[in-house]
């Protein structure tokens, strides 16, 4: 088929604003058949194959591409199912602007092709048309403990259960699947694909104990103890940081953590659920992260005029995905760029009613290479809000480091491990994910998880 | 799923209740808290670990009914399941090295001072309670009280039961008799723990509080149960739920409880 030479990526059909800004439904819908093949037959076909370098689990972009010009598209669904075992998550939540598509050639002269929209048309038209035909693998006589079901947990898991180990994972929480279940919310990644993801699991034999905080319930030793000959940390980084400000014992102020579990686990914002949700006039997100653009427009859709994101660096040097950041211009949520917050006011009761911020200019580069924000002097002003979101970063829980000898973890929280092995300082102890990097990405939580299961096999089958 | 294996009402707002549950059972310590999910669209909710049978595999709770939830756990009888119940949360309470203790309870806060006198007891302490309620009608857990400490002092708001006054009343009476404790455990409602930490401060004698603020996770996750103690902000569910009363910032943690009081008020149970 010939070239097109469309310089845009085909656009993806997206509920409109207005209406969206009001509901929890997916935001985008998705390609149909035509807008795959059409945006599909814009890829090069490039020998070097630079997108392939891009994707950190290297999928083969390019012949996934093909089989969905040829129209197969389960077979473009196998290509991707290789070496990436969340497709439908990765197509919807991966910043494939700094990923896949930056080194993707077309985005010399106009857009890159939409890698991720592509992946995602394949992964949806997979679970809508394709019985899955699980084939267990025969039991090798292994077991294998996983703590955490966020994507680091479940990639290890499913990988090793091919393997034929027999695999359990541990989860906090009274539902499997991480940051995917609790953070993201439903209108970007809905919760049904998440669970149809892990209900495969399930299929290929992996056992899911939830209600399990290990460290409390069960310490690592007593895994041991139990038979496990090996363990895998994905705990994740869900420690929440504050700013360190006065004024955030007032009501009204919470961590994004907060706000979005309640919201997407809890399911907050429906009317047959129990758990509470404040539901504010006017509200100040700060931070300028993929969590930040989630909590403002998960306010939003729960009926708040005014959101405001509250950022101390320039826009540019926003490290949340485009798309959401365009999303949420759409839906009016207002951008606060070169703004720091200094203290939050309350009322005689103790509610927030106002931020105080400052003004910041952009000074040397600072060590992660952005420029450091420097405070205008007297630029104090204040912002009329009933609610104060923090969305500044999360750190790695410390529960399961100070339950282990042994297991030791850096400065900032995050465990160590031998970069080739993935193993932790604990023999038989291995972690990927947030847990090891700090709070990152999606598919680097799998990607760790993927070499993690290789090198348990290794580390076992050496036993 | 959890099955209730016992139930047995202590008042009229305040119900006892064993679930099955070995794992946890095999491990809580005095101090320790569970969080609980009755069922799918039910929110997470906090209990302190009343007592365990590691044999039977049963944790009991106590529980006072004061909204959607509470009111939703009553209506569950003997052989119904609990959908989530997760735990042991939080730190042990620390009970070595003690030798005159006094526990004070108020209210329900009772259910969770007895554990703790058993535990203090237990490690060679002697151990005085004090235990408040608002009048007779609502006394509970009078023989399990007795039954793990050396002396028991059993007080009502109006007098009801003959020993009329708060339980820092009672507290004052024995510290300025002469009593020398080393430690003061006070667990009940914010404004009585507020008012004991306040007294022993001038008594100067060290004194451990078990405080309940809102929590969703119960790990450290959300954030949504922090307070100010010593000057640094600490999770309750993690670092706590017990701290050194004399060092919370106690104006900052009653501001904090009621955070979502409008809104349990439009929820739907709380209006039947
Ligand atoms: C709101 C939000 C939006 C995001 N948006 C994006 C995005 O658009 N694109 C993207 O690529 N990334 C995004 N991220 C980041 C991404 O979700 C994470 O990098 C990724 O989920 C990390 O995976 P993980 O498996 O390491 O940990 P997690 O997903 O955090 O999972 C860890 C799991 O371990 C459990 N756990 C923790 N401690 C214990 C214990 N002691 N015992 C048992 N279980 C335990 C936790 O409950 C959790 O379920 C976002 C993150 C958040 C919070
Ligand atoms: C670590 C910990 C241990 C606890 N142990 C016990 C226990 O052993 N027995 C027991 O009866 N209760 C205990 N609680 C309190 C219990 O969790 C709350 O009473 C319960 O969550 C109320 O839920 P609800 O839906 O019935 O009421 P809601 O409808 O949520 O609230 C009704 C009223 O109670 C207030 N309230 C809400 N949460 C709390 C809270 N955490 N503490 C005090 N008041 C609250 C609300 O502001 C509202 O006015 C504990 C709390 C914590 C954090
Ligand atoms: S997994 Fe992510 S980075 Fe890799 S190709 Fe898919 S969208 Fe791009
Ligand atoms: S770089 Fe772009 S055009 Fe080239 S093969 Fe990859 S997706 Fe196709
Ligand atoms: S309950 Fe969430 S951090 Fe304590």
């Amino acid at each position: 088929m010939a070239i097109n030479k469309q310089n845009e990526k085909t656009p993806m059909p997206e509920q409109d604003p207005i209406v969206r800004a009001a509901n929890f439904d997916e935001v985008s819908t998705g390609y149909t058949t035509e807008m795959a093949i059409n945006e599909a037959t814009r890829c090069l076909d490039c020998k070097h194959r630079p997108c392939v370098g891009g994707c950190p689990v290297n999928i083969e972009i390019p012949d996934f591409i093909k089989c969905i010009i040829q129209g197969d598209f389960e077979g473009s669904y196998q290509v991707i199912k290789q070496t990436n075992s969340l497709p439908a998550v990765c197509g919807r939540v991966c910043p494939q602007e700094s990923q896949c598509e930056i080194k993707c050639v077309r985005g010399i002269k106009g857009e890159p092709v939409a890698i991720g929209r592509l992946e995602r048309f394949v992964a949806d038209y997979h679970m809508k048309n394709v019985e899955d035909t699980v084939k267990r693998a025969k039991l090798n006589g292994h077991r294998v403990a996983v703590v955490g079901s966020g994507p680091a947990g479940l990639t290890c898991a499913g990988d090793l259960a091919k393997m034929g180990y027999e695999v359990t994972i541990f989860e906090a929480f009274h539902t499997a699947g991480g940051v995917l279940m609790y953070g993201i919310p439903e209108f970007r990644l809905p919760k049904d694909v998440v669970q149809k993801e892990i209900s495969s699991l399930r299929d290929l034999g992996v056992k899911i104990e939830t209600n399990m905080v290990i460290g409390k319930i069960l310490s690592i030793e007593e895994l041991f103890e139990d038979g496990f000959e090996a363990v895998f940390v994905g705990s994740g980084a869900g420690l929440p940081n504050f700013m360190g400000i006065p004024g955030e014992g007032l009501l009204g102020v919470m961590s994004a953590n907060e706000f979005l579990t309640r919201i997407n686990l809890m399911k907050a914002y429906l009317d047959e659920y129990d758990t509470p949700i404040r539901r504010a006039h006017s509200v100040a997100v700060v931070g300028g992260g993929n969590v930040a653009m989630d909590a403002a427009r998960c306010a939003k859709r729960l009926g708040s005029e005014s959101v405001y994101v509250v950022y101390r660096r320039g826009e540019s040097e926003m490290p949340a995905r485009l798309e959401e950041v365009h999303h949420a211009k759409q839906e009016g949520i207002e951008f606060l760029f070169l703004t720091a917050p200094v203290e939050i006011h309350g009322d005689a009761e103790g509610n927030v009613n106002s931020i105080e911020c400052v003004k910041m200019e952009l000074g040397e580069p600072d060590a992660s290479g952005r420029r450091r924000p420097v405070e205008i002097k007297d630029s104090n002003h204040l912002l009329d809000v009933d609610m104060v979101i923090a969305a500044i970063g999360n750190s790695p829980n410390p529960l399961i480091r100070m339950s282990t000898p042994g297991l030791e973890a850096n400065r900032r929280g995050c465990l160590i491990v031998n970069e080739d092995t993935l193993m932790t300082t604990r023999d038989g102890v291995f972690a990927g994910g947030d847990a090891v990097t700090g709070a990152a990405t999606v598919i680097l939580a799998m990607g760790a998880g993927k070499q993690a299961a290789m090198e348990i096999d290794k580390y076992i089958q050496e036993q | 799923m959890f099955k209730i294996i016992y139930k047995r009402v202590l008042n009229p707002m305040v119900t006892w209740m064993d679930i099955e549950a070995p794992l946890v059972a095999r491990k809580a310590k005095a101090g320790q808290f569970i969080i609980l999910r009755v069922n799918e669209s039910g929110e997470r909710i906090p209990f302190t670990i009343a007592k365990c049978d590691a044999e039977k595999g049963s944790v009991t709770i106590i529980f006072q009914k004061v909204g959607g939830t509470t009111k939703l756990l009553d209506t569950l009888e003997e052989g119904d399941f609990i959908l989530d119940f997760v735990g042991p949360l939080g730190r042990a309470s620390e009970v070595e090295g003690f030798s005159r203790v006094a526990v004070v309870g108020g209210g329900v806060g009772c259910a969770i001072a007895y554990p703790e006198a058993r535990a203090l007891r237990d490690a060679g302490a002697h151990v005085d309670m004090i235990a408040g309620f608002r009048n007779t009608d609502i006394l509970m857990l009078e023989e399990e009280m007795a039954s793990v400490s050396d002396r028991l002092f059993v007080m009502t708001d109006d007098g009801s039961n003959g020993n009329k006054g708060f339980v820092t009343v009672k507290l004052k009476e024995l510290l300025d008799a002469g009593e020398k404790y080393d430690l003061v455990v006070a667990i009940g409602p914010l404004p009585m723990m507020r008012a004991v930490s306040d007294l022993t401060k001038e008594y100067g004698i060290k004194t451990i509080v078990s405080m309940n603020p809102i929590m969703i996770d119960g790990t450290g996750m959300c954030g949504g149960c922090r307070l100010t103690v010593g000057g640094e902000v600490k999770f309750a569910c993690v670092d706590g739920p017990e701290f050194d009363a004399h060092l919370i910032d106690w104006d900052e943690a009653m501001k904090r409880l009621p955070q979502y009081r409008q809104e349990e008020k439009n929820c739907r149970l709380m209006n039947q």
